[in-house]
């Protein structure tokens, strides 16, 4: 198992790049969700306020 | 005559609102179960090169994150000029909700190489043919990005970056033939190449799970937010009242 982990002596680098990754796959996930939750609140907002 | 009416009733506003809506879901699920697999096999069940080492793995990151970066920009580059041509609101509100996936995958193609290149060439980075283009076109998305938020009025941004947007698809085969037109260090290509692919299986075949988990999943989270780009383009969206997207309600 420590093996694994020590990734024959490149585990800073194999590391680093997979858990970046993660980041990346986590930052898009979540910006997405919420670009599209506040357009919806504000798309609402403006039928609401047109509203006669 | 072809009839293209099923393409105007798809550009419309609520259609491809709902459309978006119903599909992102169906690449999402599939994209989360090949990446967790093909990174799996990429870090455990694939043997490590006889050459790198472990480092090797990084591969399973970096060359699906190489791919989405130029997907990225020719859905951007195809889609601006579409919008700017025809003057489709669809495809300018495409154009935008792809570009900040691509410039995040452009960022992780370009860190992850330089993970790699440190152990195995020596160097973070290299002014090298490949590494300077993508590079740039870590640039070119930034550079777009910042045009659009530059404008108020979503219409004009649309237009103005859409021109930006276009120049740089110059960039994209120019990044794809760069190991082959220069006297690159980068590898050329292993999978892609005449002969087949240059690998075992046991390497392959996780490294295609992963290019086609991340393509789902870039296609789950353009359809996410080129909802909210569509939201953003309409003045009065009565149709968010119609039963047709309660669903949006749950979201």
């Amino acid at each position: 198992m420590s093996d694994f982990f020590a990734m024959g002596g490149y585990a800073l680098f194999v590391w680093s790049a997979y858990g970046l990754c993660a980041l990346v796959v986590l930052w898009n996930a979540l910006s997405a969700r919420t670009l599209h939750r506040a357009a919806l609140a504000d798309a609402r907002r403006r039928l609401s306020s047109a509203a006669p | 005559m072809a009839n293209f009416t099923w393409f105007y009733r798809l550009a419309s506003p609520p259609t491809s609102y709902a459309a978006a809506g119903r599909l992102w879901l169906w690449f999402a699920v599939p994209a989360v179960l090949l990446i967790a697999v093909g990174l799996y096999g990429g870090l455990v069940s694939a043997p490590a090169d006889y050459q790198q080492g472990d480092a090797f793995r990084i591969i399973y990151v970096h060359a699906p994150s190489a791919w989405l970066s130029l997907l990225g920009y020719s859905v951007l580059g195809v889609s601006a000029g579409i919008g700017l041509i025809w003057r489709m609101k669809l495809a300018h509100a495409l154009a935008a909700a792809v570009a900040p996936i691509g410039a995040s995958f452009t960022f992780l193609c370009l860190v992850t190489g330089s993970l790699w290149g440190r152990p195995m060439w020596g160097a973070y980075w290299a002014w090298d043919a490949r590494l300077t283009s993508e590079l740039i076109l870590l640039f070119m998305y930034l550079g777009y990005l910042a045009l659009r938020s530059s404008f108020d009025d979503v219409s004009r941004a649309d237009r103005a970056s859409a021109v930006l947007a276009l120049v740089g698809l110059v960039n994209v085969p120019i990044i794809h033939f760069s190991v082959n037109w220069w006297n690159s260090l980068h590898q050329g290509s292993t999978v892609l190449r005449v002969g087949g692919p240059a690998m075992p299986a046991s390497m392959l075949v996780p490294l295609l799970e992963s290019f086609l988990g991340f393509t789902l999943l870039f296609a789950a989270l353009s359809c996410v937010r080129l909802r909210a780009e569509i939201l953003m383009r309409e003045r009065r969206p009565t149709w968010l009242q119609d039963g047709l997207t309660v669903s949006a309600s749950h979201e």
